[in-house]
């Protein structure tokens, strides 16, 4: 417990000093929101430098930043000047939509994974191991953007399926069954293409653990004893091998939020990816910061599940 | 293939490819920025060995294409001339690092025909000419940017492994902060914090610094763990009590522990920070028109009308999968030499 409490009280520091970092880099730039608006003769030098009084933005850094913290405990985590309302509502909608495709996504993957690396490690040097690294080293070296524009090509030319968005035009008339099926064709690509870009690292892992497993003498002992295949792989091997894999699953976790930018930006799935890009070309100070930290919250969350899963996995840990 | 020979062919298939992008201006028969606006978003040219009669040539040709009569953008060829590919031509001048300029290419045809082996854009820009001047901006920016996270995580990772303590807890905790921090997302942020309106070179090297500078933990990382493990060798001690200066130890005993896992993370990481810059580019948010980079080619697919119906902007794409195919091959050849170094 000691272990634990002493990784909750790391990420709790790690968290401020993100929260820091980040708001010194967005600090460093030179120019803000209201530079465009500078741009328009009609609009005084006097109005311009009220508005950036109003919101705070000609005060020193250290006092916007515990303005910030302020509003974080209030639970307003800032304000966006270009939705003109707190940051809190935009991402919570926003990275509820972002959530859902991840989520997906990242379940598919390890569903997907798991098994199969398992069955590979089985099989050592048969036809599907080479499959296995011939294709994941492809698939490693298709970049996420270009899989994501073939989709959509695909997509298009066929259309079977819908081109990006989240919704289709007459979304609110339909019924709730015609809704859910509505958003999993939405779904499709982008999951598709997250499931893809995301499969070959998985699986070369969990295949490369499996298999240095299987030659543990342990694993030798219990076949000798006839232990039968299925509780072989499953109850003997995958516990011992599952020290990397729970690693990568708080990392899985932890890029929730954040692993899928480029493939909402080109379908234009309405989540997080978008709203930072936005955020990011029109200087809204407060919206990038609270996406960002948002994303390093999601990231050190699930480190610390990985900590915590392995504590209760992996009892060399405990001894420690 | 035994492992050593796929070693040297993954590493000759990447020198070759680099040696096309480094001499691109003699590769590519156009200049990248001139405009043909007549020949807007032209198919591939065919190179024919065989013409209307039958006659097989040894020297390749091509006919020209001309637009179908009241159709825009459509294209057949043209029959009445056929435009034999002339090797080593005198064609638009360009310059050989900057410095020497010259005049040959390796392939080029008479006017009025052009050979344009990837198509065109909706500008007539040679878009094969593009892609090679292209590759040579992503490619240095991904090389630049790694040199930097390479020399930045050896540094930090050295000094942290080698003077351990305080210097070491607060080096590693500074790593886990940057790795904590989700890495396409803070690349954004600080990029687009920077002036978004400033000259090609000056972007160029803000983005490569950018890029560079976010990615030093887990080469640091790596490094620290190989210098930690050099430093308790026994002849480390020796050299000590033979009165060996830090530097001494470092540069003779350490250090050169340090070359495998650096090429290793080097043949990882260019690939991952070329994509880097073209998803940068891709967003507008890296070099922009009319400087080529892959990714501001690429960003032409996300007009409807080129997605659907000119596969030749795929190209670019293509390419970006080759080069991350070479650098995959050769970073999983070091990888293996190196676990059987270090048993």
């Amino acid at each position: 417990m000691n272990y634990l409490g002493r990784r909750l009280a790391h990420g709790i520091l790690l968290l401020v000093g993100a929260s820091l970092l980040c708001f010194l880099f967005t600090d460093l730039a030179p120019g803000s929101f209201f530079d465009e608006i500078k741009l328009n003769p009609q609009i005084s030098p006097e109005t311009v430098a009220a508005l950036r009084s109003q919101y705070g933005l000609d005060q020193p850094t250290s006092v916007r930043y515990v303005g910030w913290v302020k509003s974080v405990f209030k639970g307003e985590w800032g304000y966006s000047f270009a939705y003109n309302s707190p940051v809190r509502g935009l991402l919570m909608l926003r990275a509820g939509n972002t959530l859902l495709l991840t989520g997906v996504a990242t379940l598919l993957v390890w569903l997907i994974a798991v098994p199969l690396g398992i069955w590979i490690a089985d099989h050592p040097d048969a036809w599907s191991d080479r499959l296995c690294r011939g294709g994941t080293s492809i698939l490693l070296s298709v970049p996420e953007l270009v899989l994501v524009l073939g989709f959509l090509c695909l997509a298009v030319r066929t259309h079977a399926l819908p081109v990006g968005g989240m919704a289709s035009v007459g979304f609110d008339q339909l019924g709730r069954w015609s809704k859910l099926g509505d958003l999993i064709m939405h779904l499709i690509i982008p999951v598709i293409t997250l499931v893809l870009a995301g499969l070959p690292i998985l699986l070369r892992h969990v295949r490369a653990s499996m298999t240095e497993v299987l030659k543990a003498p342990f694993v030798q002992a219990a076949r000798g004893h006839g232990v039968a295949k299925t509780r072989l792989l499953f109850r003997y091997a995958l516990p011992a091998a599952a020290n990397p894999l729970i690693s990568l699953f708080g990392f899985s976790v932890g890029g929730l939020l954040s692993g899928s930018l480029l493939v909402e930006v080109v379908t234009g799935w309405p989540g997080l990816g978008p709203l930072l890009l936005e955020a990011t070309m029109s200087r809204d100070l407060y919206v990038v910061v609270g996406v960002v930290m948002l994303s390093t919250v999601f990231m050190i969350l699930g480190n610390f599940l990985a900590d915590v899963m392995l504590v209760a996995a992996d009892p060399r840990i405990r001894m420690q | 293939m035994t492992s050593k020979k796929k070693f040297w062919a993954a590493v000759t298939f990447l020198v070759l490819l680099h040696a096309v992008i480094v001499f691109a201006g003699f590769v590519a028969p156009y200049d990248p920025t001139s405009q043909n606006r007549n020949l807007p978003f032209v198919p591939p040219t065919r190179p024919h060995f065989i013409d209307t009669q039958g006659r097989f040539h040894l020297r390749p040709f091509i006919c020209q294409w001309i637009s179908r009569p009241q159709s825009l953008y459509e294209y057949e060829e043209s029959h009445d001339k056929a435009y034999p590919i002339h090797f080593l031509v005198k064609g638009p001048e360009y310059k050989i690092a900057g410095l020497f300029s010259a005049h040959t290419h390796l392939f080029g045809v008479e006017v009025p025909a052009q050979i344009f082996l990837a198509g065109s854009d909706n500008y007539g820009r040679d878009q094969f000419s593009r892609i090679l001047y292209g590759g040579r901006i992503s490619l240095a920016a991904g090389l630049l940017a790694t040199l930097i996270s390479l020399m930045l995580g050896l540094l930090l990772g050295t000094i942290s492994g080698f003077y351990g303590r305080w210097i070491d807890e607060s080096v590693m905790r500074t790593a886990e902060l940057f790795l904590v921090l989700p890495w396409l997302y803070l690349l954004l942020a600080v990029r687009a914090f920077l002036p978004l309106y400033i000259s090609p070179m000056q972007t160029f090297f803000l983005l490569v610094a950018v890029i560079g500078s976010v990615g030093w933990a887990r080469p640091a990382r790596l490094v620290r763990g190989v210098v930690l493990s050099a430093k308790t060798r026994k002849y480390v001690a020796a050299s000590r009590g033979f009165g060996a200066s830090d530097i001494h130890i470092l540069r003779r005993h350490v250090l050169p522990h340090t070359y495998g896992v650096l090429l290793t993370q080097a043949a990882l990481l260019v690939p991952q920070y070329v994509v880097a810059e073209v998803t940068l580019s891709f967003l507008g948010l890296g070099l922009s028109e009319p400087l080529p980079s892959w990714g501001s080619l690429l960003a032409n697919l996300q007009q409807y009308n080129v997605l659907v119906s000119y596969w030749w902007m795929f190209i670019p794409g293509l390419a970006l999968i080759v080069f991350s195919l070479g650098y995959l091959a050769v970073a999983d050849a070091f990888l293996k030499r190196l676990q059987s170094t270090t048993v």
